[in-house]
């Protein structure tokens, strides 16, 4: 039991990490990584729902007919979204700005409609929880990850929290603006696509 | 038969239970949002629209009531003297409601500046009638009888291209700011003693 916990925990880390392994998610990874503050709040906020709505749709699994599934799926999943956006706007508006209409999207974020329905409504509440856990936490440190690359590049800047730069370029730094607009994005998460795959390779 | 009503049943208490649990949320959070948007958004567009306002507007914000509206008024002393007032009137844009915070001055009946609020327009399409200024700066020094429609509709304002209802949106806020004024400008002078 406890080996199998670990497993499904660890495999979101790097086996099956969202936006490398699986390339699921495109849409925020792309869009809010134009800093590591942003990629850790998107991470976040989705890890939140991940691992409530893998927690309740688990727990409600024997009890949802399988002809209405999704939809009972997106119901508890859009529940969580529209907390996750109330609290941000109550307690982190700014980030809640800064990410904008991509809070609101992570109802139709494929990770969790997926690991819904791929792993939660299969399994028990404690592996699904797990598993919610772990994948979240890999989508935030791929977030994190693809933000550092950009905003280092991008803008010279490396910031964890706002107003709060771990580190600065000095003034002779000329930033490559390219990597915090939308093209450098793909160009970052391939660079990384292919560097993940140069490692597994072996 | 069975799996028909197990089905309604499922769906019908799972979406009942969450909205109660939304609707709690929501009454629990709506002070802070309120606090935090005066905040962030209205407190940032006011000291857009009086940069030299020699008063605290947030601070000497009042409430009028009539039959049907409830507005919050922002009034201003300005640097020459004369009284102004800011207030929000909302509009339908393309992502849901947008807020237009209006300053007008009481003298002249004219309009002093406009900024955009609380949006959910897109990125980079229709946020600009937010982040650029050059749409929103045509309705500086209107008088309030103008016709705020688009060009387009017989008005005078300039849609920004490619963002048309966002546009619309901005000018039936402005519209409706219009209205309001018109009907509650001897209320306010009132109150503002």
């Amino acid at each position: 039991m406890a080996q199998s916990l670990a497993k499904e925990f660890t495999k979101g880390l790097w086996a099956e990490i969202p936006p490398f392994r699986l390339v699921l998610g495109l849409c925020p990874v792309l869009a809010v990584t134009k800093s590591v503050e942003n990629g850790i709040g998107m991470g976040v906020a989705t890890t939140f729902v991940l691992v409530f709505s893998n927690l309740l749709i688990s727990l409600l699994r024997n009890v949802i007919p399988s002809k209405v599934r999704i939809a009972c799926f997106i119901v508890i999943i859009a529940t969580f979204v529209t907390i996750v956006e109330l609290v941000m706007q109550a307690y982190t508006y700014e980030l809640f700005l800064k990410l904008g209409i991509f809070i609101p999207l992570i109802v139709v974020n494929c990770i969790v409609l997926g690991r819904a329905e791929a792993f939660a409504s299969k399994n028990g509440p404690v592996l699904s929880v797990a598993d919610g856990l772990g994948i979240g936490l890999g989508f935030t440190l791929s977030l994190a990850a693809l933000g550092a690359v950009r905003e280092f590049i991008g803008n010279g800047t490396l910031t964890i929290w706002e107003g709060l730069p771990v580190f600065e370029m000095g003034g002779n730094f000329l930033p490559f603006q390219f990597m915090i607009e939308a093209p450098g994005a793909f160009v970052g998460l391939g660079l990384m696509l292919c560097l993940m795959n140069l490692i597994g390779k072996k | 038969m069975r799996e028909m009503i197990s089905m309604i049943v499922v769906l019908t208490v799972l979406t009942a239970v969450s909205g109660g649990l939304l609707a709690a949320v929501k009454s629990g959070t709506e002070v802070r949002i309120e606090n935090q948007v005066l905040k962030f958004q209205k407190a940032p567009a006011i000291q857009d629209i009086f940069p030299e306002a020699t008063n605290d507007p947030l601070a000497e914000r009042f409430t009028v009531k009539t039959d049907d509206i409830e507005l919050q008024i922002f009034p201003s002393l300005l640097s020459d003297g004369s009284k102004a007032i800011a207030f929000e009137t909302k509009g339908s844009a393309f992502g849901g409601p947008i807020g237009l915070m209006v300053g007008i001055n009481l003298s002249t009946d004219e309009i002093i500046d406009v900024r955009v609020t609380t949006h959910a327009e897109t990125p980079g399409i229709g946020s600009r009638a937010k982040d650029d200024l050059s749409f929103v700066s045509q309705f500086s020094g209107l008088s309030m009888d103008t016709n705020f429609a688009l060009k387009g509709d017989g008005g005078v304002i300039d849609a920004m291209s490619g963002a048309t209802v966002t546009s619309k949106g901005v000018s039936v806020a402005a519209a409706q700011a219009k209205e309001i004024y018109q009907k509650l400008k001897p209320e306010i002078v009132k109150q503002m003693k």
